[in-house]
């Protein structure tokens, strides 16, 4: 058997750059592709401690939708779905793309109040959105018991029919691969481990591969990014918590949407392979240790097999843990720093693979112009000092 | 899940207590001449080490006491826990 072709080189690092990019996950990539594509900059490197897109990137549940409450966070992941719309066909790769519609449950009338009210902001937005009441919630995902007498009753839920999910790796080697024919140096095993800033400027990343110059630097390391930050001298409104998942063993198409319940917090859906992928809340105290802990994965379970009690039999095959960047208002902080020429999209927490495209390309902009972009705009650091903060706690509890 | 040593009933597991993050984050002594960003500081920005971190947990299903461990974030070790 042959070897298929490699998607991307491997190269060494060269002595300078005008961007480098740390960490190369689903957003690193993504910003140095449309840093290519639509800023003409690929005298760039992305630089990875470990293998391309091992982080987050390859262990979170691939649930895309734009159907938040916020205008600005309404207008930034829809601006990303738009994008995930033409992507398969740009980047000639099938990304598995599947938009088969995501359901929010209500369990409670607060619930319901909560999801009407998020329909309303969306339609304003000119995002798709519907309510459906608990029979049309029966009609449209027949697993789900939707009994009166159901340990957490349905009530209704919000649907967004262009949410869905991708397949992830291939979100990844599909920018990857692109990035690489513009001529962008994806360098894995290659750890920052500092910063050079004189007067006020960055001029270098420190690595495990030596000393890398940068017109400019990019974060992108999710989960680490305090780590980061912390030896640029910065500390940022962020703090890192495991994120678990699991699948189960290969089953017969069971279930074709994507149901979320933020109040029990637990989601799933069922992969093309088969295999059903559930989610949960983030475990509560900080970790950096890619694993978290089992009565998390208990609960979730519990409340799934209620909202599923087909899934009775089903076996668990494997669970994992990555760690997430989480924000005081659960929105992402994208924008320069104190630090000039250093840059930072980071606090995506449980949601960001949805927004790959979307924070790529509006970030890239951010590099380019050393402004933000205006979607990005009120993502700025700045907001946790004026309280202009986008708190997507609310509606979007679980923000996957 | 973790053994967390409680100060009253000693070691117990992880999902009977409530977490409360970063220890010893004192009110500022003189809040009515702090910048915006100085607020900010107090209100959002918490350190978030990889290694070792002193922390709150609350034992909220059993004696319900505040207490202070330090906990290493990426072995989940309990070093030095309230005697
Ligand atoms: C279990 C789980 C489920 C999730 N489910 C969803 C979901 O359904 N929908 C959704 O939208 N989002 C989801 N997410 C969130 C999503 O995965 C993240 O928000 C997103 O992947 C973060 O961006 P990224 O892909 O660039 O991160 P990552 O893939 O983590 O990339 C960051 C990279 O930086 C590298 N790095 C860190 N430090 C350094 C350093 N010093 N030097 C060099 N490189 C470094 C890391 O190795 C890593 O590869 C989930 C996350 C998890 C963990
Ligand atoms: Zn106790």
């Amino acid at each position: 058997m042959t070897h298929p072709d490699f998607l991307w080189r491997d190269p060494d690092p060269r002595p300078a750059y005008d961007v480098v990019i740390v960490g190369g996950g689903g957003h690193g990539l993504a910003t140095a592709y449309y840093l290519a594509r639509d800023h003409g900059i690929t005298n760039v490197a992305v630089l990875e401690k470990g293998w391309l897109a091992g982080g987050n990137m390859a262990r979170n549940t691939t649930i895309i939708r734009s159907n938040y409450l916020w205008d600005e966070s309404a207008a930034l992941y829809e601006h990303s779905l738009r994008l995930w719309e033409g992507l398969s066909d740009e980047l000639g790769y099938d990304l598995q793309f599947s938009q088969r519609g995501v359901l929010n449950l209500a369990h409670s009338v607060a619930d319901v109040r909560e999801g009407r009210r998020r329909v309303n902001a969306n339609r304003l937005n000119g995002i798709d959105a519907e309510w459906l009441d608990a029979a049309e919630v029966k009609k449209f995902c027949p697993v789900l018991d939707v009994s009166g007498s159901a340990r957490h009753p349905v009530l209704g839920a919000t649907l967004q029919r262009r949410g869905g999910i991708a397949k992830h790796d291939h979100v990844a080697w599909a920018l990857a691969r692109r990035a690489d024919a513009y001529g962008i140096d994806l360098i894995q095993d290659c750890e920052v481990t500092g910063f050079e800033i004189t007067g006020g400027r960055v001029r270098a990343v420190r690595t495990s591969r030596g000393r890398i110059a940068a017109g400019k630097v990019a974060l992108a390391a999710a989960g680490h990014t305090s780590v980061l930050a912390g030896h640029a001298g910065l500390r940022l409104p962020l703090q890192s918590h495991p994120l678990q998942a699991l699948v189960s063993e290969l089953l017969e198409p069971v279930l074709d949407c994507v149901v979320m319940s933020n109040a029990v917090h637990v989601y799933v859906s069922q992969a093309h392979k088969g295999e059903l992928v559930m989610g949960a809340g983030i475990d509560a105290c900080n970790s950096y240790g890619q694993r978290g802990a089992f009565h998390v994965i208990e609960a979730q379970m519990a409340a799934a097999l209620e909202l599923f009690p087909i899934f009775s039999r089903v076996r668990v095959l494997r669970t994992w843990a990555g760690v997430v960047d989480v924000s005081p208002d659960a929105s992402p902080i994208i924008g320069p720093t104190p630090v000039d020429g250093l840059y930072v999209n980071a606090g995506w927490g449980t949601g960001g693979f949805k927004a790959t495209p979307g924070a790529g390309s509006v970030y890239a902009h951010t590099i380019a112009h050393g402004v933000p972009h205006p979607l990005a705009e009120p993502f700025a650091l700045e907001r946790f000092a004026t309280g202009a903060l986008i708190d997507e706690h609310g509606a979007a509890a679980v923000a996957h | 899940m973790m053994l967390i040593p409680c100060p009253h009933c000693g070691p117990r597991d992880e999902n009977e207590f409530r977490y409360g993050g970063q220890a010893g984050v004192a009110y500022p002594g003189t809040p009515a001449e702090l910048t915006d960003d100085e607020w900010a500081g107090y209100v959002f920005r918490r350190d978030n080490p990889k290694g070792w971190f002193h922390e709150r947990w609350y034992h909220v299903h059993g004696c319900r006491v505040w207490f202070t461990v330090e906990r290493h974030t990426v072995t989940h070790e309990i070093r030095d826990a309230p005697s």
